[in-house]
Formats: C-alpha cells, structure tokens, sequence
C-alpha cells in the first residue's frame, strides 16, 4: 500500500538522519543515566523498594527521554522548510505522522533497552527474570509514548515555547497508559508473582493504543495543513 | 473544455483579523506560465501555498485539473520550491532525493539522472551540509522537478539564485512548459521572470488587482503594472 | 433574546440553589456514620456531574467545529471546558475538605480521586494550549483536535471507577447501583435537585461565556471588514 510505502520511507529518513548526527541519541542518553543516577541520591534504594516501585522510577527515566525525543520529531523539518515539501509531497498526514511515530519508537526503545542494564548495576537488580514479557510491555508502553508524543510534537511544532508545552500537554494525556506500564513493569521487573489485576492494566494499555492510535493517525491530517 | 490547469474561485484567507487574501479568482490554462506580482506582505506566498496544498484557503478554493489539492493524486503532479531550499542537510544529495523520490513514485535511476542534470553527480554521496551556496539552489531545483511534475509552484525562485542555477532554471521551465506544464511563480519583477512569463498576475494586499497577458512594456518598464493597475512598486 | 434566556434560567436557578442551601443545611437527616459533615457531599457530587457534563459538551462542540468548521462550536468548546474546570475545581475541593475531616486526610491517591486531578490538568492544558496559539482558525482547529484526545482520556477516567479497587466510596445513586438502595431515598431525592440547581447555574455560567466569545469575534470580524476597506 502506498500509505505505509510513504510512512516507511519518512521513518528510514528520520532514523537515517539520527544515526547520522547521533545529537539526539546522545544527550537522551546521557540525559537518562544522569536521572537514574540522581535517582539513587533520593533514596537510598533497598530490594523491597525496589520491588515496590522499580517499575515507576524507570517509566519517569522513560518519559522523560520519551519527551526529548519526541520533541525533536518535528522540529527536525523545521530548518530548510522540509516540513512544506513534506506536506504538499502526495503523503497524507497519516503517513506522515505514522513514520515519524515509527522511528520515534525505535530511537526510544533502544534507549530503554540500553538503560535497563544501567538500572540493573546502579540498583541492583537482575531485571532479566521475565525478559520476553518485560520487553513486549516496554514496547507497549514505548508506543504509547511515541504515538501521542509524536501527534503532539506535530502540534506544538509552531508554537513559541514548544519544549516546555509539549511535556506539560502529552503527560497529563498519557497518564493512564504510564500508570498501566509502570504497573505491569513493576511486577515484571523483579520477577515478582503477578497480581491478580495485571490482566487489567495490560488490557487497560493495549487499549489505550488502540484509541490513541486511531485518533492520530485520523487527526494528524487535520493539523498538519495549515 | 477540459478543466483549466489551476482554478482559483473567490478564495479568501484570513490570518486573524487580517484578510491576506481577498476574493481571488482566476483560471490558468495548461502549459501557461503565470508571473505573480506584488510587493512583500500582497499575499503571494499565501497564494502559492493554498495552491500547493499547505494551507486552506478560509473562503472558496482552488482547484488543480479539476480536483481538490488535498486529494490524494492531485500532490502527485505539483512541484514545490519555497523560500527555502526544503532538503536535509545531514543527508547525501542521493539520500535526499531518494526520499523525496519514494513519495513521488520515482526510481533510484531517475534520481541518479537528476543528479547528473543538474551536475551533482561527482557530490551526490556528500552531506547537504558541505555544498556551496550554489549547490543547494541546483540539488533544491532537481528536488522539484524530479517527479515530472505538471504544476509548477515557485516562491521568488531567481532571488537568491547565482547565474548558473538561474540559467538551469529558466531551461527547465522552458522545458516544462513546452512539455504541457503549468507554472507559477512569484516575483519581484526580475526580467528573467516576466521573460518566462505569458501572463501576469497583480496582487495588492490580498486583492487581485490585475490579471492577464504579459505584455512587451511590462518587460521594458517595470513600473508599468504597478502604475497602471494600482498597488505601490 | 439569549438574555431572555439567561434571565429566565437564573429566575429558577438560584432561588432553586437557595432552597436547597436551606434544605441541606435544616431539613435533611444526619448521615448515620458521618454526621453532619457529609452534607458537603450534596454540592461534591453534583459539582461532578456538572463538571461531565461540560467536558461532553466541549467534546460534542470540538468534533462538530471539526466537521463544520463554524466558528461558534468553537465558542461553545471552551466555555464548556471553563465552566467544567470551575465546576471540577469544586468537586476537587469539596472532597478535600470532606476526606480531611472524613478520614484524616486531605488526598489519597486512590483511582477516582487522582483520576479527577487528572481530567482537570487535561482540560487546564486545553486552556495552556489556547493561550499559546494566536491565529483564531488554527487555535481553533488544534484546540478542537486536542479537546478530543482530552475526551477519551476522561474516557477512561470515568471508567477507572469500575474497574479499580478504591478507598472512595464507591456508586451510590440507584441509577448506576442497578435498583439496588445504597442511600436514604431522601437523599438521593436531595443530590438530584441539588444537580439540577448546580446544572441551571452551570448553563448560565456557559451562557455568559458564549455571549463573551461571540462579542469578542463580532469585534473581530468588524475590524476585518475595517482592514479590507483600507
């Protein structure tokens, strides 16, 4: 389908322009180690605290790389206008925003996957218990993330203090996905007995993808013309 | 009478309070080039955008062969080039148009010919970033035309352009034209754009003051429309 | 006439609130467990529910000016979200109070409670958004597509309800009880005319605000028509 030809060719672009300048990569990066570091200043983290809240520190590391990375989403096509080729380019703003989206979830997956071995050496913890599972509920939680994030960022591409509108309008948005995947991460992270309400918070999150999903792919032409 | 190449019908644009466009209308055929006048703030750029499918127009539309710009197949038969140059500089020439390319329908071997045309072929694996002034305006000039396009929509085109890239340019307009295609461009009365031209198009905040031929006195005397059809120079 | 209207809903509206201040205060019976604190509980519930019913409003308003593209389901997206955040804002401060002295507490983070905060962040963002764009077309266009993604994260707001264990109460009115009397039917009686008279005040707070929007963008569209003189 020529709609998905076009989302895989504007996702191979971003991931291909961000490889090439690593300028996001990095600094989410170092960004993230430095939060989780900082983290363990806070409190002073025993197994039991850990067991209870692991799953939550790590998702706050998370979204808060998920910000920085999603910000950069369209502002990338601001320099040399690609941002007007792109759109009277025969892509629908569908398209548009899927391979933006896409890509967005690649760069932050890789970064989670990266980090969750820094978690474990600073906190000790052997997070490979449930691996599989751990990471199909990352993915899950990443793509939430990345979807209402990348909308967002084409939102708020225009507006003047667009690093700080777009966290404060994408987190309170996506509460109920974060809640569900810290949940979920949390029982998974420590290989601890899941609780009887995990069905919940994972039907909870794949449904949130489902709608969210859905009303970005459906909107973005709306907000990508002008 | 098939559908004129671009139909623009009352089309009105607001931006706030302030109406940038004011009931413009007017038809252009195919193979026409259209010279579109007016000093900075006429709305020109406004224009071309509602035509290139960017914006939407507040009131009225405009149409493209007879079809809507937003629908899908009219984009496929525009050709944009802004202000801008509209390519990424962290990518190759190559990579660049390839990616353009996909979204258009075009193969790695006519991205290839592009590069050659335009004499970019021994650069085309270097970053955007590295070319010269002249360089870009060349690689941007191949982005537009890659695809064939039947619309041309070019924003002040010859301004920031050095001899060379304005000699490719008005060849391949020529080109373009002879092959059935329609253009548009805004400018600033440079000579080299009212020679492409075959009609001329007065805008004076937002209102169409002028439309019509492109006559011998508009090429020799540049203040000619702006006297005769109001508007400030 | 849209004053006429005003008027005539606040000639019932607000003797109807007095009464019913007078009501609660006097007349209803003490909660067997709670005591006379819980009366609170008569503007707490239907400050939500004239908060709800705001945000559908706004959602309703937002996806017709999407299919429309009539600037007054504009006007009408964000006096609704106003009136709702102000309504909201009660409900959040009413159960404050009401579990500070209830049960000690002035927040605990089960579902219901930490979803309401939410649900008002979500809307104040709405707001945020507002303020940040200057074109009223495209504040329009990206406020209306936001207010949607803000609805179906209320959505799943009201949801929570069902589907979480909570240290809130959990549903009282025989309504969403199933038949089932959970309360003194007089006052449930209560909290229903208690919502109507809450209901009246927010139409009329909806209506100020719409009069306010569309004077506001008849000053607009004549000071257009003064530039296209020019």
């Amino acid at each position: 389908m020529t709609a998905l030809r076009h989302a895989a060719a504007i996702a191979a672009k971003d991931l291909r322009s961000e490889f090439r300048t690593k300028e996001s990569i990095n600094s989410t990066l170092s960004f993230s180690v430095v939060i989780l570091l900082l983290f363990s200043f806070a409190f002073d983290p025993s197994p039991d605290m850990i067991a209870e809240f692991g799953g939550g520190l790590l998702w706050i590391v998370f979204a808060f790389a998920g910000a920085l990375i999603v910000n950069r989403s369209f502002a990338r096509e601001l320099p040399n206008d690609c941002i007007d080729v792109l759109v009277s380019s025969p892509a629908s703003g569908a398209s548009l925003f899927l391979g933006k989206a896409v890509a967005c979830f690649v760069l932050l997956f890789g970064i989670e996957c990266i980090c969750l071995p820094v978690f474990g050496v600073f906190y000790n913890v052997t997070w490979w218990r449930s691996l599989w599972e751990l990471l199909g509920v990352l993915a899950l939680g990443t793509w939430a993330m990345a979807c209402v994030g990348t909308f967002f960022s084409a939102l708020t591409v225009n507006l003047r203090l667009r690093e700080l509108m777009l966290p404060m309008l994408m987190y309170p948005i996506l509460i109920p996905a974060l809640l569900s995947v810290m949940m979920l991460t949390n029982t998974l992270l420590t290989g601890q007995a899941m609780p009887s309400d995990f069905g919940v918070w994972l039907r909870l999150l794949i449904g949130f993808n489902i709608m969210f999903t859905t009303l970005s792919v459906y909107l973005a032409e709306t907000i990508l013309v002008r | 009478m098939s559908a004129p190449a671009v139909a623009a019908a009352g089309v009105w644009k607001y931006f706030g309070d302030y109406p940038a466009l004011r009931d413009v209308r007017f038809d252009l055929q195919a193979g026409e080039c259209l010279a579109l006048l007016g000093r900075n703030g006429a709305g020109k750029t406004t224009l071309l955008r509602i035509l290139g499918g960017l914006s939407g127009a507040s009131k009225g539309g405009v149409l493209i062969d007879g079809g809507e710009v937003r629908a899908s197949g009219t984009r496929a038969r525009i050709g944009w080039l802004g202000h801008s140059i509209g390519l990424y500089d962290e990518l190759t020439a190559r990579e660049n148009l390839r990616t353009f390319g996909t979204l258009y329908g075009v193969t790695a071997a006519t991205v290839s010919d592009w590069l050659e045309r335009v004499n970019l072929a021994h650069v085309a694996d270097s970053p955007v970033r590295e070319y010269s002034r002249g360089m870009r305006q060349r690689l941007a000039v191949a982005r537009a035309f890659l695809h064939g396009p039947r619309l041309l929509l070019l924003d002040e085109p010859l301004t920031s352009l050095d001899d060379k890239a304005i000699a490719l340019l008005q060849g391949l307009l020529t080109a373009a034209r002879a092959g059935g295609a329609t253009i548009i461009l805004s400018t600033h009365q440079i000579r080299e754009a009212m020679e492409l031209a075959s009609r001329v198009a007065l805008l004076d905040r937002g209102r169409l003051m002028h439309f019509g031929e492109r006559t011998a006195q508009m090429l020799d005397d540049p203040g000619y429309l702006y006297r005769t059809y109001g508007g400030e120079a | 006439m849209r004053t006429k209207v005003i008027l005539a809903l606040g000639a019932i509206g607000l003797p109807l609130l007095l009464r019913n201040l007078y009501v609660i205060m006097f007349l209803v019976p003490d909660d067997l467990e709670q005591g006379p604190v819980y009366r609170i509980f008569y503007y707490h519930l239907p400050a939500f529910l004239v908060a709800m019913c705001g945000y559908i409003t706004a959602m309703a308003a937002s996806v017709l000016y999407l299919v429309k593209r009539d600037q007054k389901y504009d006007t009408i997206a964000v006096a609704a979200t106003e009136t709702a955040l102000a309504f909201a804002a009660v409900n959040l401060i009413t159960g404050m109070i009401w579990g500070r002295i209830s049960w000690g507490i002035w927040w605990a983070w089960d579902a219901r409670l930490t979803w309401a905060l939410i649900s008002w962040l979500v809307y104040f963002g709405y707001l945020m958004l507002r303020n940040a764009i200057d074109d009223p077309t495209e504040r329009a266009k990206n406020t209306a597509v936001y207010s949607i993604f803000a609805s179906a994260s209320v959505a799943v707001t009201w949801k929570a309800i069902e589907w979480w264990r909570t240290q809130h109460p959990g549903p009282v009115l025989s309504i969403r009880t199933g038949g089932v009397q959970r309360i003194d039917p007089a006052m449930e009686n209560m909290l229903y005319i208690n919502t109507l008279a809450l209901l009246l005040l927010g139409a009329i707070f909806l209506l100020v605000r719409l009069r306010q929007e569309e004077v506001q963008r008849e000053i607009d569209g004549l000071r257009r028509y003064a530039h296209a003189l020019n």
